[in-house]
């Protein structure tokens, strides 16, 4: 893999010869495994509560487990079978193992009789649609797993004028979004027409990277049999992190996010392109989020390709689709290759985050030199697609000195690693920033709770001393009138 | 690092046409004692002397120093002032990537300052010298400071010495000018010498724009903004731009990563403040040339400059 730093307007790197093992074939349905695993974990590391027992039967599309404080949507058995076990497992992306309900499959799919298509969306309310899409277990499909019905909630202050379905691939190799434009692009449509509905936008942009040409043509010919004027397609150039959504709301309407702040604070709703056709089948089937399209790549399996995978597919069943691994097989990494983490073993199941599986040889990844000093030569800030100075963040991040690291915006930092990746020096900058960041946030919290505890207890002291006064007041008027302090 | 010393070659190939072997023989002398020297502090700090010692930027230094030498000094002194370079100007500063200072440019200042007669000798272009210094008539020269014939008639003032010196003893700069004409062409072939290289650089992307660019700009205005004046007393844009150390410094000291600024609005700051000091100190100080010092003394501006010109972070307000 090489690494450059992207030259033009906007900011970022180009990555050649990434994981880039095409597969021209339309993604074929991966065949469901004996038994599968849905990870009951959530994003910020809390989890959702099962509402099935073991040695429950469940169906297809049934809900197996669900949030009560509405912090992440439900999930649904994406088989169906017998819960043969609700355990511990390692999970995908998490430090400390998390509960999982265990499904025998039983090999007949059958389906839950209270999954009902949305017969005209036109005529439903965008709330009613919104709690269907919730019910859905419908995120963000993109990666980052947020809800779609959150995101889509309508907030009166910031009207959205734009939807954007974001078909450019979060990192290069990952090809999920590709396929889909160009095997379901009329789906996806059906989806972001749905979400447009809901949000009442007036306009659709799709983003497609430039070298994606089938995935455009495909794109443009549905638009043009769907016939909505709402619709468009804007080519956005082949760079990495072209896809991070507010770095694409930048370069298609030249306005940044503010920080802190939402797309929606500049009239705009990203989606990805998986979520609007995950939208698409539950409206049009009554299907909620069962599976999804994982990019299966890297010179470590046979055939590399693009699956449409039940959720809770075991990894190793998901190589073996692919033809098992080859020989040199290094390193099993899920996501891209750069915000991927790498995986202790295959036995890991596939959730509604994970969009693509590495499974990499020496080849593929870039050889790590020792780090040496930082010369301070910039390419990191050139590199920044949040502008920031990185050379100077890590001096702070070293000297772990908050305040310097909060000036130079540590905070917006999106840990995309191109700093990473162009530094001449090896520097370990985006661990850096990540564990810099993550302390800083406990330090926060610590001073927060400092600051409270303190100002309760000057509370409390001052609130005894106003007690103590009145009751002295008191005491003074009831003293029988004429008779003299001493 | 390498790569940069590679772009030094056309520039020395230049030098040693003009003037003799003896440029090589120097970056020799000052690269040994920058690896003595650099090998001695990562002992002394209790460092592993590799990979400190194989990154090349010792020898960086070391040549840049030699390019500043004349080529006859004695041995001592590109032994001192490499040395210093690396001691104290990059050493006690905490090494690599966090010294304030250009370390080729200190070990150069202090050298200015310490033996002003060593460094005032340079070498007679050889196309007018009456005697022709092989190699080890220079090697001889070099180590025992004394040269074979008399000083006089193989040195002679560099084109900047000539008009610093000559218009005070009255003297019109164009006929300055004119008896220093042959200097002045050694030094414009070493300039595109520099000028190749440092192209070369940028080509690379080893270097970026910004300070070069700026500096340049910034002697091309003050010097014509002056010439303009009195044309009499301050020569034209050419002859700074090609006499002296202008553009070695442009392409090879202003463009250290280490001790300029960090941001690209910054190093334009930082390379227009070098390139208005450099005019400033060779049209009304005691000191010919005045890269070394305009470098010293906007490195001591990084740190303000850094804070000034943050860049405007996505999502933020200006």
């Amino acid at each position: 893999m090489e690494v450059t730093i992207a030259t033009g307007r906007q900011r970022g790197v180009r990555l050649i010869g990434a994981a880039q093992r095409s597969a021209a074939s339309a993604p074929s349905a991966a065949s469901a495994p004996p038994q599968l695993a849905l990870s009951l974990a959530l994003p910020d590391g809390s989890s959702l509560v099962p509402v099935v027992r073991i040695g429950e039967y469940v169906r297809l599309g049934q809900v197996v487990a669900w949030s009560p404080d509405c912090e992440g949507t439900p999930l649904h058995a994406s088989v169906s079978g017998q819960v043969s076990a609700i355990e511990l497992r390692d999970a995908i992306g998490m430090s400390a193992r998390m509960p999982a309900i265990v499904i025998d499959n039983d090999g007949r799919d059958e389906r839950d009789p209270g999954l009902i298509p949305v017969a005209d969306y036109t005529l439903r309310s965008a709330e009613e649609l919104l709690a269907r899409i919730e019910a859905g277990g419908i995120v963000g499909l993109g990666g980052a797993a947020f809800p779609t019905h959150l995101k889509l909630a309508p907030t009166p202050s910031t009207p959205v004028e734009t939807l954007v379905i974001n078909g450019v691939e979060c990192e290069p190799g990952i090809q999920c979004d590709d396929m889909l434009m160009r095997y379901r692009a009329e789906s996806m449509l059906f989806g972001a027409q749905v979400m447009l509905h809901i949000v009442g936008a007036g306009r659709c942009v799709i983003a497609i990277e430039a070298d994606k040409p089938e995935a455009i043509a495909a794109t443009r010919t549905a638009v043009k049999a769907a016939g909505d004027a709402r619709l468009s397609v804007a080519i956005v150039p082949t760079y990495y992190p072209a896809g991070g959504e507010r770095q694409l709301i930048e370069f298609l309407f030249g306005t940044q996010v503010p920080a802190g702040g939402l797309p929606r604070d500049v009239g705009v709703v990203c989606q990805n392109v998986g979520t609007a056709a995950a939208i698409a089948t539950l409206i049009r089937t009554g299907e909620p989020l069962v599976s999804r399209l994982v990019t299966v790549t890297g010179l470590g399996v046979a055939f590399p390709r693009t699956l449409e995978v039940r959720l809770g597919t075991p990894l190793s069943h998901l190589i073996e689709e692919c033809g098992g691994y080859t020989p040199d097989i290094t390193r099993l990494i899920a996501g891209g290759m750069m915000m991927g983490v790498a995986l202790p073993h295959d036995a890991l199941a596939v959730a509604k985050t994970t969009h693509c599986v590495i499974a990499a040889t020496a080849a593929d990844l870039v050889p790590r030199g020792p780090a040496m000093p930082c010369i301070r030569c910039g390419d990191c800030a050139e590199a920044c697609p949040s502008h920031l100075l990185p050379q100077e963040l890590y001096r702070h991040a070293v000297e772990e000195d908050d305040a310097g690291l909060a000036r130079f915006g540590i905070t917006d930092c999106i840990e995309c690693g191109c700093c990473d990746a162009v530094c001449p020096s090896q520097l370990p900058l985006v661990s850096v920033f990540g564990a810099a960041r993550r302390q800083l946030q406990v330090n926060t919290v610590t001073t927060e709770r400092r600051d409270l505890a303190r100002q309760r207890f000057n509370a409390h002291t001052q609130r005894l001393a106003v007690e103590q006064a009145e009751r002295q007041r008191r005491l003074k008027e009831r003293r029988p009138a004429g008779r003299k302090d001493e | 690092m390498l790569l940069v010393l590679a772009m030094l070659v056309p520039a020395a190939a230049a030098d040693v046409f003009w003037f003799g072997p003896g440029l090589p023989i120097q970056i020799v002398i000052a690269s040994l004692s920058a690896l003595l020297a650099e090998s001695v502090m990562l002992a002394l700090r209790r460092e592993p002397l590799q990979p400190s010692l194989g990154d090349g930027s010792a020898l960086v230094t070391a040549a840049l120093l030699a390019f500043a030498l004349p080529p006859l000094a004695p041995w001592w002194v590109a032994a001192c002032g490499s040395a210093f370079a690396i001691v104290f100007a990059k050493h006690l500063f905490g090494g690599l990537g966090r010294n304030l200072f250009n370390p080729a440019m200190a070990g150069f200042a202090l050298l200015l300052l310490t033996f002003p007669a060593e460094m005032s000798r340079w070498s007679m272009p050889i196309v007018v010298a009456s005697h022709h210094l092989g190699f080890t008539d220079t090697l001889t020269t070099i180590f025992t400071g004394v040269p074979p014939v008399a000083w006089d008639a193989i040195s002679s003032a560099t084109p900047l010495d000539a008009v610093h010196s000559g218009l005070k003893t009255g003297a019109t700069l164009q006929e300055v000018l004119a008896r220093t004409s042959t200097a002045h062409s050694a030094s414009i072939w070493s300039s595109l010498g520099i000028l190749l290289g440092g192209l070369g650089l940028l080509g690379l992307r080893i270097i970026r724009w910004p300070s070069p660019v700026s500096m340049l700009a910034a002697v091309v205005v003050s010097a014509g903004l002056l010439n303009a004046i009195d044309p009499g007393t301050y020569p034209g844009v050419l002859f700074h731009l090609t006499s002296g150390a202008t553009l070695l410094g442009a392409f090879f000291i202003a463009c250290d990563p280490v001790t300029t600024a960090a941001s690209h609005r910054g190093r334009l700051w930082f390379g227009a403040g070098v390139g208005l000091l450099t005019v400033v100190i060779r049209s009304w100080t005691a000191y010919p040339d005045g890269i070394a010092f305009a470098v010293l003394i906007m490195n001591l501006f990084v740190p303000l400059i850094d804070r000034l010109t943050v860049p405007r972070i996505y999502g933020h307000a200006r």
